[in-house]
């Protein structure tokens, strides 16, 4: 269902629409694999975390990891997705060295987690919704290393066995912009309830894309799969060089052949990987070591309950509460990392309500523009969000202006330290003694007498005034009472 | 004290109690029986030393007072299960000189039972046949003979080792496993008694997997009583094997002696062959008979969908085993032959380490999961599977307590006498059997007399869900009457 308008692409023949679907492989977070107490810890020596089971030992058994299962219902909740009580886990058989039992176990006709949907914010507030067809819980497959000798390759199982939440989209994505909003809010999601960590170039979360085009509102062309992509900016790319490669051929009247294709982000370019003649047969039927996935209503209650605050939660509230713009607040909770770090700016402010929407703005335009510019992330940012929340405070009482602010915030991004302090030790405070600011008014206005003159018939040159006032102060004077001062001194 | 070999593991059991004779001794009176049969070649690993340690800490842990149920008690192990240091490799060549690192469950409750290994077992490769002629180690012998024939017999199978052991007196007791009748056939063959728990009631880890759904561990023993003293100690719920069920073992010797009387036994029309041999018949008659005579009443059942049993099995059990056996492909254990590329290794390696019956098996099974034959094949098994799991409900739910059946629909055959141009005419032997596979149940093949050549022949009993017990008391029941039979040593 889209309720945005997107973007079509131009031939020879006319306009033409995309018609997107993804595969997400989410990697679950839990401490051990999906079949094994192996653990999963990223970047161990090749095959330091490998069972028996892993490594598919003769007689060798798999049994189900529970947190496994709870973090894929916790992801099919946050995905407002029907649980489904009873699955099934198949056998998805293929030879390949990295997949040692010589079969995925995987869900193939009965998933964990049934149809949903995501709500999917883009620019200039349009959003869209993506349907979610299903969720289902498998194994990862190891890793082949082919660079250790000349003549032989070798496997490192340490992924092998790995739990992977593979999410499957309705056909709903119509451009390359829906896609990559809907990846990053699939990622916001996974991040929030701590069931993925998300980490694209760790492997964590890869999609593979399923890419057809047709005339606006005529039938579904033939789609193409171009897998396994781990980055954002990639998948738009790939999206908009399939697109256009499927838009030629059907214009020079070809036909589109199904098959699956690799983007190569170097060339920009995506290439046959295999056909459909070539493809698999897996050959799936139930894995008869394993009896069906079932667990009752009260077990996903139970982690209903428990479930974190998502996004679109997050965002309603920061409006409601803190009257918040609606894009302020989607800027905000985006990644978890900083709604968290908002919201411990907003526990450590002397007055919330008086100062959240202040702070929002000094999150955002300040520390989200400076990190920005600097290439960091939340997480590395030199700012934390007590010392924010403090010059938010200091601004908010009136101790310092704006302006000051800045400057200050520029000190203890440099420099660190406490803010209240600095304030002190520097003397930045703001003057709002009258007497000490008087002086200064009236030196300006004795100054400049035909200014003065003037201003009566053109109000709007006071701005001058209280320039040179705050001038003259170093900043210091607070603006609002040098305007006051100004308006009754010039009889305004 | 070469006699020691012919006691029954209950008679040694005391023996060992009451310090006649050591665990020492009885083991190696064993092994030297084991070194005087090779030609049986029952066995395809010997483990001497390990068994004389075994047998020397059984016999400190008898003197302290601390043994278990099955202290010093030799046994040998079928290969399909995973002995830790010891070669396993399901007699086939892919396995190579595979030595685990671990212990199956079943075998290592035994050890914690105080029993002793003697070495591992014959089978068909990957336990797929019925004749043991399967095995890369080459056939067994049959213990027994035709009356005034020379002609070497199979012990039937795939636990032929098992079975011929146990009947040659070279081990007091053995494990097996059972797919389709593979602890049952071949114990009617050798006029041993075997049982196939109910599925779930033995834990299937570190067993080599032929049929997940439908394998199950069972002993091979010389009489009932042994058999359950052997599955109290492999029988239990096992965490590494969730199809395994968490219900208590209980103490299956306490049924043995317990009265039939007022037992309601079924005894299936379907199970009455065209063609089949009178002497079946006769023998199926006696042990109704008996089981009369002992108060049971005997009531005709129905099990209308046993016929469609034998085609489901060799489509769900070679399904199964195409995807189990996957993971022999030459890369990290087993066989390795030579190769340019990954495909070629997989080809050379499987075609080289894989038999002809497990080639075939793997293939059937491949064609019945492809896309477009799924549907046909394998989920109309499926519910051919359920039907005659249904058929046993129901007649269990008219107050059967078990079914009485032949347990194969011959004696033992000749080496080399069957299945050579058609392989159907191998797979039923397993005709009587295979519908208990599919239903999950219990069954007990116990001797019941001989043909006219003076080969054994078996009944099958066949219980409720995990009511192993009503089964060895009914089977003893049969043991009494019919008595026990040793073959006259050849070898």
């Amino acid at each position: 269902m889209s309720t945005a308008t997107h973007k079509l692409l131009k031939g020879a023949t006319g306009d033409w629409e995309m018609v997107i679907g993804m595969e997400i492989h989410a990697q679950v977070t839990s401490n051990s694999k999906l079949f094994s107490g192996a653990s999963t810890a990223f970047g161990g020596e090749p095959n330091t975390h490998v069972s028996l089971v892993d490594a598919a030992m003769p007689g060798m058994l798999p049994v189900i990891n529970e947190e496994c299962v709870r973090q894929a219902v916790r992801t099919g909740l946050g995905l407002n997705a029907r649980i489904n009580l009873r699955s099934v886990f198949d056998r998805k058989n293929y030879f390949y060295p990295d997949s040692p039992q010589g079969y995925q176990i995987s869900q193939y006709k009965s998933p964990v987690v049934g149809e949903g949907e995501v709500l999917v914010e883009l620019d200039g507030g349009r959003s869209v919704t993506v349907g979610i067809e299903r969720l289902h819980l498998e194994q990862d497959a190891g890793k082949l290393l082919h660079d250790r000798s000349p003549t032989m390759s070798n496997v490192d199982l340490n992924r092998c066995g790995v739990a992977l939440m593979e999410i499957v989209s309705k056909p709903d994505i119509r451009d390359a912009e829906q896609a990559k909003a809907y990846v990053a809010k699939l990622r916001s999601i996974l991040r929030y309830l701590g069931t993925c960590d998300g980490d694209m170039e760790k492997g964590s979360l890869r999609a593979d894309v399923n890419v057809s085009v047709r005339k606006p509102g005529g039938p579904l062309g033939t789609r193409c799969e171009i897998k396994n992509m781990n980055s954002i900016n990639f998948i738009g790319q790939a999206i908009e060089y399939e697109a256009r490669r499927q838009i030629e051929i059907l214009e020079d009247g070809g036909q589109i052949d199904q098959e699956t294709r690799l983007y190569d982000p170097n060339k920009g370019e995506t290439r046959s990987m295999r056909s459909k003649e070539e493809a698999h047969d897996y050959r799936y039927f139930p894995d008869p070591d394993l009896l069906p996935l079932e667990f009752g209503q009260e077990f996903v209650d139970a982690l209903k309950a428990e479930l974190p605050e998502l996004p679109d939660q997050k965002k309603t509230r920061f409006v409601a509460d803190f009257g918040l713009s609606a894009y302020d607040s989607s800027v905000l909770v985006a990644e978890r990392e900083s709604a968290v770090f908002y919201e411990t700016v907003l526990d450590k402010l002397a007055n919330r309500a008086r100062d959240g929407k202040m702070a929002a703005n000094w999150v955002i335009n300040e520390l989200f523009g400076r990190l920005n510019k600097e290439g960091r992330d939340i997480t590395g940012s030199p700012i934390n969000a007590e010392q924010l929340a403090a010059i938010v405070d200091l601004i908010g009482e009136g101790t310092i202006s704006g302006k000051i602010a800045k400057d200050l915030f520029e000190i203890v991004w440099q420099e660190g330290g406490d803010p209240r302090a600095l304030v002190e030790s520097r003397g930045m405070k703001q003057v709002t003694d009258l007497s000490a600011i008087e002086k200064v008014v009236d030196d300006i206005i004795a100054a400049n007498p035909d200014k003065a003159a003037q201003v009566k018939d053109k109000p709007q040159s006071l701005g001058w005034f209280v320039g040179q006032v705050m001038k003259a102060s170093g900043g210091k004077a607070n603006p609002q009472s040098v305007n006051d001062l100004l308006k009754s001194k010039l009889g305004l | 004290m070469t006699d020691l070999t012919s006691l029954t593991l209950a008679e040694a059991r005391k023996g060992l109690a009451d310090k006649t004779f050591t665990s020492l001794e009885l083991t190696d009176a064993h092994l030297t029986a084991i070194e005087a049969a090779r030609v049986l070649n029952a066995f395809v690993m010997e483990t001497p030393d390990q068994a004389r340690a075994m047998a020397r800490e059984a016999d400190s842990r008898i003197a302290k007072g601390d043994a278990g149920p099955l202290a010093g008690i030799p046994l040998g192990i079928k290969d399909l299960f995973a002995t830790r240091g010891v070669r396993t490799t399901a007699c086939s060549k892919i396995l190579g000189n595979f030595v685990p690192t671990y212990e199956s469950t079943v075998t290592s409750q035994l050890w914690r039972d105080g029993a002793v290994m003697l070495g591992k077992l014959n089978n068909d490769e990957f336990a797929m046949g019925s004749s043991n002629e399967t095995s890369c180690f080459g056939p067994v012998g049959n213990p027994w003979r035709r009356d005034g024939s020379n002609t070497t017999l199979v012990p039937g199978g795939s636990s032929g080792g098992s079975a011929s052991a146990v009947a040659a007196l070279l081990c007091m007791g053995a494990t097996a496993t059972d797919t389709g009748g593979s602890i049952r056939q071949p114990a009617a063959f050798t006029a041993t008694v075997g049982i196939k728990p109910t599925y779930g009631r033995c834990s299937r880890w570190g067993i080599v997997a032929f049929a997940s759904s439908l394998d199950q561990a069972g002993p091979i023993a010389r009489s009932v009583r042994d058999a359950a003293m052997l599955l109290r100690s492999m029988a239990g719920h096992d965490p590494k094997d969730t199809t395994s069920v968490d219900i208590p073992v209980p103490d299956y010797e306490a049924a043995i002696g317990k009265s039939v009387k007022g037992m309601k036994i079924g005894i299936p029309r379907e199970y009455r062959l065209d063609g089949m041999p009178a002497e079946i018949e006769k023998l199926w008659q006696a042990g109704a008979d008996w089981l009369k005579s002992a108060g049971a009443e005997l009531v005709e059942v129905s099990l209308p969908h046993t016929k469609y049993a034998l085609p489901a099995y060799y489509i769900v059990a070679p399904a199964e085993a195409s995807s189990n056996l996957a993971r022999y492909d030459g890369v990290r254990y087993g066989l390795r032959e030579p190769a340019k590329n990954i495909i070629e290794l997989y080809e050379n390696t499987r075609a080289e380490g894989f038999g002809a019956e497990v080639k075939r098996r793997v293939m059937i099974g491949t064609y019945v999961l492809s896309a477009g034959y799924y549907d046909a094949y394998y989920l109309r098994a499926q519910k051919v599977r359920t039907l005659i799991k249904k058929d046993f409900e129901d007649c269990f739910a008219k107050g059967v307590d078990a079914i009485l059946t032949p347990a194969t629909p011959s004696a033992a055959f000749g080496i080399g006498e069957k299945g050579g141009a058609d392989p159907v005419e191998m797979y039923l032997n397993d005709i009587f059997t295979v519908t208990v596979n599919m239903a999950g149940l219990p069954g007990i093949a116990v001797p019941a007399g001989k043909d006219a050549q003076g080969l054994p022949l078996g009944l099958q009993l066949i219980g409720r869900p995990f009511d192993e017990e009503t089964l060895f008391s009914l089977g003893e029941v049969i043991e009494q009457a019919a008595g026990r039979f040793t073959p006259a040593r050849w070898w």
